[in-house]
């Protein structure tokens, strides 16, 4: 892509194209589970969800290099908000997700306003601490939230007043992944926008972006907030699916563990953040059905060696190596 | 009307005056330069007139209007851009991608964020031209990490004026180019229309006396002295403290 350019539009137009191997990625993320691994549903469908919640990490972090370790936070508002409005009597699905992206990027835009004052070691403090405030507080209001026995009495309802959600996960399954796919077109759309290239150039440089008369704080605001609902809708449909939340939701140990699969697959390509939730989850399911406690030891040394060898992660890795088998 | 003014300036850190009672002001269309020795608060004057600083006493004008209140990126909207001593790019962006950021930001459509920026079609296409003017065209779709040094500084002047200034602040364009290129980077910056208010700091005295219509002497914090090329050359003071002492080439 270095070579000398007589149209600017075709080239910016170039890198957003849709490669064949995006839709067979898809498609087979589709059918994979359902033909082959019908008894791996729940896992597949707890997967589709998490990648939802590491696609809103990567906008804050990958795109505009905000560092987050509470993200949890906004997850468990949304698992909350949709479990809490299911358990009181409204069970309809996608109404009840949207209810609980909303919910969670309200909270995400008041806390926006703390995060783009601060920087480095101070944004992680501020976001670790959100996660214990949340935790305590979902904690103290046990009336509200169950506590820590988790929220019972969630019904879901059927998907389109139609396909029941069952034990075997077919139409969970579905629910979450269409949802994936729909987060993940709003991203991409996103990060090639307009204001998805001020992200980046907020992330590169802001001193820079400020004398080009960025509002810096404004744009980051803006983003934190999408991505505090997106991590939102991520949770309220892990707690539709599986009608049920626990304070885990909102933990720490939550916050790390998708912050490692987002840094595990690479940040900043979308493609990234699913392949980190996919490689993080069945790494974790095969893996604790081994040997329950020590399973972090393997994820450690992943992460480790990613880290180490392969700086913009599994994907990024990946990428450089076809570029070397091209260039052969 | 004075394109630029500042009023009575000052500024300290602690007890270092880095700016002392500084009132200048910039003609429309001027080519004005700013020189002093090494430590004589030509940079920080450029962030007192951008908003980078906060003057503790003064005000800053531009064209008619008090900007002193105003933030950095508010003051870019009202016509105030710069370019930096050391190069302050997006490394790993191209050009055209810089540049064409600069340009949505400056329409006015750098938040939207459902609509591709390939549709973007003026302002690619302004970039491009932009990016052809300064000579940059041939290697806008390279990393700036992998550009030239001479090529990011002529990047660092394209940004500045995506922005479309009124009045420009240079702050040393030419800094780590060989004396060869940077007498081109001069034309390009002479070339410049008309309208555009320009003050730029410089080290070459060449350079200066080629391109500046007035002079600015600046020494501790203080203007020493404010005059015409030939003025600033035959100003016993000048001479004394500027020219004739140490070379800050």
């Amino acid at each position: 892509m270095q070579q000398q350019i007589t149209d600017p539009q075709k080239w910016m137009r170039q890198k957003t194209r849709i490669s064949p191997i995006e839709i067979a990625f898809w498609l087979s993320v589709l059918a994979v589970p359902y033909i082959f691994f019908p008894n791996y549903l729940a896992l597949a469908n707890q997967i589709a969800a998490t990648a939802i919640f590491c696609i809103s990490l990567d906008l804050i972090i990958g795109y505009a290099g905000i560092i987050s370790l509470g993200h949890a936070a906004f997850f468990g508002l949304g698992a909350y908000a949709a479990g809490i409005l299911s358990q009181k009597g409204w069970g309809e699905p996608i109404t009840g997700a949207l209810f609980g992206a909303i919910f969670a990027g309200f909270g995400g835009w008041i806390v926006s306003f703390m995060i783009v004052r601060v920087q480095h070691l101070a944004l992680l403090m501020i976001t670790l601490g959100l996660g214990f405030l949340l935790v305590e507080l979902a904690n103290t209001l046990d009336w509200l939230t169950g506590g820590s026995d988790g929220l019972v009495g969630i019904d879901t309802w059927n998907l389109f007043g139609v396909f029941k959600f069952t034990f075997w996960g077919h139409t969970a399954y579905g629910y979450t992944l269409g949802a994936t796919f729909l987060v993940f077109l709003l991203a991409r759309r996103l990060v090639n926008s307009p204001f998805g290239l001020a992200l980046e150039t907020i992330r590169e440089n802001p001193q820079r972006t400020t004398a080009l008369g960025v509002p810096n704080r404004a744009r980051l605001q803006k983003v934190f907030t999408i991505s505090a609902a997106i991590a939102g809708l991520a949770g309220a449909i892990l707690t539709q699916t599986t009608e049920t939340v626990s304070l885990d939701s909102l933990g720490f140990q939550h916050s790390a563990d998708i912050a490692v699969m987002l840094i595990l697959g690479g940040t900043g390509r979308l493609y990234g953040a699913i392949l980190g939730t996919i490689i993080f989850m069945v790494a974790r399911d095969q893996l604790s059905g081994m040997n329950p406690q020590y399973w972090y030891f393997w994820i450690g040394l992943l992460l480790m060696i990613v880290v180490l060898f392969m700086p913009r992660g599994i994907l990024g890795g990946l990428e450089k190596l076809m570029e070397k088998v091209r260039g052969l | 009307m004075n394109a630029l003014e500042t009023h009575n300036l000052n500024k300290s850190f602690g007890s270092l005056v880095v700016a002392d009672d500084i009132s200048l002001s910039l003609p429309k269309g001027a080519r004005h330069a700013l020189i002093g020795p090494n430590g004589a608060g030509k940079t920080t004057l450029i962030n007192l007139m951008t908003g980078a600083l906060t003057p503790d006493s003064g005000t800053v004008h531009l064209g008619d209007v008090d900007i002193t209140g105003l933030e950095s990126n508010e003051r870019v909207k009202k016509g105030l851009g710069r370019t930096f001593q050391i190069n302050t790019l997006f490394p790993k962006l191209t050009p055209l991608e810089s540049t064409t950021m600069a340009i949505c930001e400056r329409m006015g459509v750098a938040g939207r964020w459902l609509s591709p920026l390939a549709n973007q079609s003026d302002a690619i296409d302004e970039a491009f031209e932009l990016l052809k003017q300064i000579g940059l065209a041939d290697d806008c779709t390279k990393i700036t990490t992998d550009l030239a040094y001479g090529q990011q500084r002529l990047l660092e002047i394209a940004l500045a004026l995506a922005t479309k200034p009124q009045v420009l602040l240079l702050d040393e364009p030419a800094a780590g180019i060989p004396k060869s290129e940077s007498a081109a980077l001069f034309e390009a910056i002479a070339a410049l229309p008309e309208e555009i208010s320009v003050l730029f700091i410089e080290h070459d005295m060449n350079l200066v006396f080629t391109f500046a219509s007035r002079i600015t002497v600046l020494v501790q914090g203080k203007v020493l002295v404010e005059g015409t090329p030939d003025e600033i050359a035959h100003d016993p003071l000048v001479r004394e403290v500027y020219l004739g002492g140490a070379d800050h080439g």
